[in-house]
């Protein structure tokens, strides 16, 4: 089980959070013209990196904040967390 | 006969004081309290306890503790019976009951050790060359044949009785193992303010401390580890738990330990755990576990009363108990001469064998001072004794090593064999840590860490004292530093031990002249040498494929005495250094664990936790018949007298159309949405427009999903401004808070508002049917309730005997209908009182399966159809999407699938016969005699009773379902066998136009 630090509440275990997908994926503007093409890239089609990854969590049984991780997906090693509005440190 | 086989000395840990009755397979025995099973019954004379795993041989014990891998028996009767029990961890108690298992009829006469006669027939690979063909065979041929034969002990059935605990615990310095370097690194770590963990399997502290000779500082080890334990127990900043065994290691230093909490106590009270599980999260692990002997292959090396040689000295200095009286010492090392200075202290002379030419080690000439002769260059070729050996043929080796000169018998009732020693690396293995081999012992040690671990003493290959202690003082110390400015080291006492010269490369014996007795590695698992030799020339290269093929080093037992010696053998096969062939991954546990242990108190009720609504006690009260609705208990029906259940949702759902009911609705999920930006959020969720919406109305939205697929609905009202109250379906109600949440938070936080789940703060109530505007009138005199004054989709605050109430006129089943919200705690009373005002409008409560008859017969979509795979259009709400704005998911709508003619859409279906009812999930397809594979058209996703028709209606999902209204199909299910012809009719059955709910 993975020790996770909430930028808002500390670190906790893994059982209060869930995992929320890439946190580098960004939604189209609304009423944006878009290529279905580029849209299917937005909602399908994701990166399956070995090793650093950056993510977003949801502390669901916590302060219900979303926030990201970075994380390595072999080793688990998570090497920052931040609120959305931050950049990773390391 | 009684304990004839107990030493007479009492330096060890038993209370002979006190004695034990104990059972084994149905003969009363007694043993003292400080035993094992496994001591007890040695000192019995008791070696046999059980059958091995394929071939049925008998089968003694083989170490003293978690090495064991033979001596498996079920304990105990009925539903506290359980299997696979290592008898060298089971502590005697008052009237326990072992017996063997994997034999029948008895241990001593097992009809399953034809297996052995036939031993040809069971080699490596055995089921998967044997039972591959033909595939019919499988299920009710091999599957049965082999499970009855390779079955180990038998699960029980019943229930288990007994309570078990989790417990989490955090902690600076967790120390496994406390034996001379796991005691000192604890002390070093607490000393220096560190908060400790210590963990020991054992009943008693100390490790190799209670059975070596040695001496540190001005103490025996035995004593030193006693006085470590005490200062260690005075300090406030250490747990010390010894039964307790840290069995895995996972991410980021979460450890899991089991605790045998009260196996060992007579009458436990029925409140005290068997076993607590322990999750504890270190910020530092040590790994003081130790080594265990590795057994040597030789001709019949599994017969009861060959052990490992440290086991035979700890029977002997903790048990006080022999394992044998006229021994063989067989080693290919120094260490097994400690066990015969203790057979000599006992008066007995053991005969030593030994593979080397010679040795110069201090136990060495201590024992040949005391006039004994040691056969060097020698080994043993075979044994023989049926149910306990009898003799060995001890063979004079060649200079190679690889025959036998000479053999010769000789009488014995044990042989206690010593292979040198393997670190228990397992638990930094399954850290993640890269192991390296060490060619000075001949094993794996830990080397690149992956997590915060640390392997000290024996288990990083550490085998001297000095080396131990100083490991300890010093990794206790540093780690410690990481957590506390105390900055307080202790120093290493001066030890004092007997010096050892090396052990010889050689773990396997050569064959005896003109025989090919089994030379077994894993005995747990029936692996013998000709079993890995059989692999590789079969072509297996790779050793994590020799492991599965042959299942060396696999299950319960994870390869503790077997792993190396397998692997050296392959090495000496396949002419390649250890280190080449590589070492197998050992996985958690690492020992056995209960079930029970695992599962903790998540049993019964306490598997899930259970919601009830307000009103839950009036629906008891009343002859509900609940339903679960994910955690909620939901009244299903209320059956009066005799009724079955056809029969009472069919008089809820009519006494609707007819008079009135009621409905407990609070489950719904409902969700506090403020902000200024709150009506362009909703804009944003829904896909229908929100920004217009007037204060005092709701409005029904649809969500949906990016991916286009519709994913909630519901009911969502304006109560003032930038204050809305959103409505969910009960089962998405958690999702949809955390969707928004996403939304506000992670897409567009430039928004501002603010959501809440308010689920559990208010209680609903539905009032519905054509007499309900009458009753609510009486029960609400102030508020005008015509359809001017409380139009449809209208909303109004008022108050019953001052409790403050909001009514929405909204509608589920179709009919004329409100929704009465009060706080929650006012649930009941507002029921009771809507109840009591009802009796003259013939007021009924309906469950939620009258509750699906009346939506299905309207045609309104609910859970079956929002299944996930359908879009607006499939399910006829596209009146509800937007063409004006931007919504989530609306891009994918016109994707080319989701805007083809013909998609599947919403339909309803009533049978012909207009008798027999649809079973959901049924297929619909056109042509009932076609031949497989017929083209499905859609499936069948709700089914009722119309009480408005009196027939069955059901709403189907079928590919251009709109232009099949009018043509006649099949709904078939396969799996109740049946094909019903029905006919296409709209979805809307009842009241299509919608005049009722706005009447
Ligand atoms: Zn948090």
């Amino acid at each position: 089980m993975l020790e996770i630090k909430c930028p808002y509440c500390g670190k906790r275990s893994q059982n209060e959070f869930s995992y929320g997908g890439d946190a580098t994926i960004k939604r189209p503007q609304l009423g944006e013209e878009i290529s279905t093409e580029d849209w299917d890239n937005f909602v399908y089609y994701r990166d399956n990196p070995r090793g650093k990854h950056s993510e977003l969590w949801h502390h669901v049984s916590g302060c219900r904040q979303w926030f990201k991780v970075s994380r390595d997906t072999a080793t688990h090693e998570i090497f920052d967390t931040c609120k959305m509005n931050e950049d990773f440190n390391v | 006969m009684s304990n004839s086989f107990r030493t007479t000395n009492s330096t060890g840990l038993i209370n002979k004081d006190k004695k034990i009755n104990f059972t084994f397979n149905g003969t009363i025995y007694h043993g003292y309290e400080g035993d094992t099973l496994a001591s007890a019954l040695i000192a019995n004379g008791v070696h046999l306890v059980g059958r091995s795993f394929k071939y049925h041989r008998p089968r003694g014990f083989l170490g003293v503790g978690v090495e064991e891998p033979n001596a498996m028996v079920q304990l105990h009767d009925g539903n506290k019976s359980e299997p696979n029990i290592i008898a060298t961890e089971v502590e005697l108690v008052e009237g326990l009951k072992a017996k063997s298992q994997n034999c029948w009829p008895s241990v001593q006469f097992d009809i399953g050790e034809i297996n052995n006669v036939l031993n040809r027939f069971f080699p490596a690979g055995f089921y998967y060359k044997t039972f591959m063909w033909p595939k019919s065979f499988w299920m009710k041929i091999y599957e049965p044949f082999i499970r009855k034969a390779a079955g180990m002990g038998k699960a029980p059935l019943l229930p288990d009785p007994d309570r078990y605990e989790h417990n989490y615990e955090h902690c600076d310095v967790l120390v496994v193992g406390s034996g001379p370097s796991g005691l000192a690194s604890a002390l070093a770590a607490a000393k220096n303010g560190a908060r400790v963990i210590l963990a020991e399997d054992k009943p008693n502290f100390g490790g190799s401390l209670l059975t070596d000779e040695v001496t540190i500082g001005n103490m025996s080890g035995k004593e030193w580890a006693s006085d470590t334990i005490s200062q260690l127990k005075s300090m406030p900043n250490v747990i010390l738990k010894k039964r307790s065994q840290v069995f895995g290691y996972y991410d980021h230093n979460m450890t899991v330990m089991i605790e045998r909490v009260s196996d060992h106590i007579e009458n436990p009270s029925k409140y005290t755990p068997r076993q607590r599980l322990h999750y504890i999260r270190a910020g530092e692990v040590i790994v003081s576990t130790g080594s265990i002997e590795r057994p040597i292959s030789f001709g019949n090396n599994d017969r009861p009363g060959i052990v490992l040689a440290s086991a035979a000295k700890e029977y002997m200095k903790v048990y006080e108990t022999l394992v044998g009286k006229k021994p063989i010492i067989f080693t290919n090392n120094d260490t097994a001469y400690s066990t015969a200075l203790e057979f000599i202290k006992n008066d007995i002379e053991p005969i030593i064998v030994d593979t080397r030419d010679s040795s110069n080690g201090e136990l060495v000439k201590e024992v040949q001072q005391k006039g004994i002769s040691i056969k060097f260059n020698s080994g043993i070729a075979d044994t023989k004794g049926h149910l306990k050996i009898n003799s060995a043929i001890i063979g004079k080796l060649d200079s190679s090593k690889e025959s036998f000169i000479s053999e010769e018998t000789v009488e014995c009732d044990c042989i206690c064999m010593s292979g040198g020693w393997t670190p228990t690396v397992h638990l930094s293995s399954q850290a993640g840590n890269k192991l390296k081999f060490n060619d000075d012992i001949d094993a794996f040690v830990p080397d690149k860490k992956r997590q915060k671990e640390t392997a000290i003493g024996a288990a990083n290959g550490s085998f001297t004292l000095n080396q131990s202690l100083a490991e300890g003082f010093q990794v206790g110390f540093d780690l410690s530093n990481k957590f506390t400015d105390q900055n307080n080291p202790t120093n290493s006492p001066n030890s004092n031990e007997p010096s050892y010269e090396k052990h010889e490369k050689l773990w396997c014996m050569p064959l005896p002249s003109g025989k090919k007795p089994k030379r077994f590695i894993d005995f747990q698992n029936d692996v013998a040498v000709s079993d890995v030799e059989l692999a590789i020339r079969e072509g297996f290269r790779s050793i994590e494929h020799v492991k599965r093929y042959t299942t060396l080093g696999m299950a319960g037992d994870q390869g503790k005495t077997s792993n190396l010696n397998g692997l050296q053998y392959v090495s000496k096969i396949e002419k390649k250094i250890v280190p080449e062939v590589g070492h197998t991954t050992f996985r958690p546990p690492y020992t056995p664990v209960t079930i029970g242990a695992i599962v903790g108190r998540e049993v019964g009720n306490h598997y899930l936790p259970t919601r009830k609504s307000p009103i839950h006690t009036w629906h008891e009260e009343n002859n509900a018949v609940f339903v679960a609705a994910g955690l909620w208990q939901r009244p299903r029906y209320y059956p009066r007298g005799s009724e079955d259940m056809n029969s009472a949702v069919n008089r809820e759902a009519a006494n609707v159309r007819k008079n009135v009911g009621i409905c407990d609705v609070t489950t719904l999920g409902k969700i506090d949405i403020k902000g200024p930006d709150a009506p362009e959020f909703l804009n944003r969720v829904y896909t229908n427009a929100w920004l217009k919406l007037p204060v005092g109305k709701a409005r029904y939205g649809v969500m949906l999903r990016e991916d286009g697929m519709v994913f909630d609905d519901g009911t969502t009202s304006r109560l003032s401004e930038n204050h809305f109250h959103m409505t969910t379906t009960t089962a998405q109600a958690a999702n949809v808070l955390s969707h928004l949440e996403y939304y506000l938070q992670v897409v567009w936080p430039d928004l501002d508002v603010n959501v809440l789940s308010t689920t559990e703060q208010w209680s609903g109530i539905a009032v519905a049917g054509p007499k309900s505007r009458d009753l609510l009138s009486k029960l609400f005199p102030d508020v005008d309730m015509s359809n001017e004054g409380l139009p449809f989709m209208g909303l109004v605050d008022s108050s019953i005997d001052g409790i403050k109430a909001r009514i929405y006129r909204i509608s589920f089943s179709g009919e004329l209908a409100y929704e009465v919200n009060v706080e929650s705690n006012y649930g009941l009373y507002i029921w009771k009182k809507i109840m009591e005002e009802g009796q003259s409008f013939d007021i009924q409560p309906y469950g939620t399966e009258a509750l699906s008859t009346l939506r299905i017969e309207m045609g309104h979509v609910a859970g079956a159809e929002l299944d996930g795979r359908t879009i607006p259009f499939d399910v006829g709400l596209n009146s509800m999407v937007s063409q004006k704005k931007d919504f989530i998911g609306k891009r994918s709508l016109s994707k080319d699938a989701f805007t083809e003619s013909d998609r599947q859409t919403i339909v309803g279906l009533v049978p012909l016969d207009k008798k027999t009812k649809i079973p959901e999930g049924s297929h619909i397809i056109e042509d009932n005699s076609a031949v497989a594979p017929i083209p499905k058209l859609g499936h069948v996703s709700s089914s009722c009773w119309s009480v408005e028709y009196n027939n069955p209606f059901s709403i189907a999902i079928i590919k251009d379902g709109k232009n099949k209204i009018g043509k006649n199909l099949y709904a078939v299910s396969p799996l109740k066998d049946i094909s019903i012809p029905v006919e296409v009719v709209s979805s809307h059955y009842v009241d299509p136009e919608g005049t009722r709910v706005r009447s």
